[in-house]
């Protein structure tokens, strides 16, 4: 593509010549390139409406804990944790986690048992902004219940382009 | 095989919540990523991870290219009886991997 490869050495003019066509040439591709759609908060709306269906989803019992400052959007810290004694009469099925500006709104599904004994998790997600996280969960008795968080991520993960 | 981490107490008491994590290496290419050449890297995730205890189900994780590099679990389970933990993942491309634990239980 270029003439100018790396470890050769090149001159001032070389260099300059080449970045300029870099330059242009990454601009051509900005103007080109379709980004990926983003997941909006319609997309988000309509993720979480597949998977609860025509159920309400109330707020709480769930509690969803995030730094709320990241500065690696490529691994985020993410515990959900669900007020549930995790019987078999009584306990949580899955716990669904959603985002609202990734590509995808959706992130992750666990599915849980009475025998989890407890309902915690944890994992390490991506994020691509700041933004808000959703976590619903789905009980044995046919509720759902949400918590929200805002996290703001400095540096973001996902689309970044590989440099 | 890809490395894996896996970490069951070694003994629990009868009844008790006991704690697992786990830890696979993998890139978790997200598939929204573009390359050297402009192209878009294809997709390669874990899609799946599932434990079983004693050949009953007790955790599965539907995973999506949102979930970080190198996917890392922790989740908890009643400690019933002494047996194993068996350990799988699967993903794109035909990925799969799989571990196990043994668990002693008084």
């Amino acid at each position: 593509m270029s003439d100018v490869s790396p470890g050769m050495p090149t001159s001032r003019r070389q260099f300059l010549t080449g970045s300029a066509r870099l330059a242009a040439g990454a601009g051509l591709a900005s103007i080109i390139a379709i980004k990926p759609a983003g997941a909006t908060p319609q997309a988000l709306q309509g993720a979480i409406a597949e998977v609860v269906g025509e159920a309400t989803v109330r707020s709480g019992k769930v509690t969803l804990s995030v730094p709320p400052l990241v500065e690696n959007g490529n691994t985020v810290p993410l515990t959900v944790s669900v007020d549930s004694p995790m019987t078999e009469a009584e306990h949580v099925k899955a716990i669904h986690i959603f985002n609202e500006k990734n590509p995808q709104p959706y992130v992750l599904t666990v599915r849980l048992g009475p025998r989890a004994g407890k309902a915690l998790i944890a994992t390490r997600i991506k994020l691509a902004d700041s933004q808000l996280l959703t976590a619903v969960a789905e009980l044995s008795d046919g509720t759902f219940w949400s918590a929200t968080a805002d996290i703001i991520v400095t540096i973001a993960a996902c689309i970044e382009d590989v440099k | 095989m890809a490395r894996t981490l896996i970490n069951v107490p070694a003994k629990a008491a009868r009844g008790e919540i006991i704690e697992i994590k786990t830890l696979i290496s993998h890139p978790m290419e997200s598939g929204f990523r573009v390359g050297f050449n402009g192209a878009l890297i294809p997709r390669d995730i874990i899609t799946l991870f599932v434990c079983t205890y004693n050949d009953e189900e007790v955790f599965r994780a539907e995973l999506s290219p949102a979930i970080a590099a190198n996917p890392f679990f922790t989740f908890f389970t009643v400690a019933t009886e002494s047996g194993t933990f068996n350990f799988r993942w699967t993903g794109d491309n035909g990925f799969s991997a799989s571990g196990s634990a043994n668990i002693t239980v008084e």
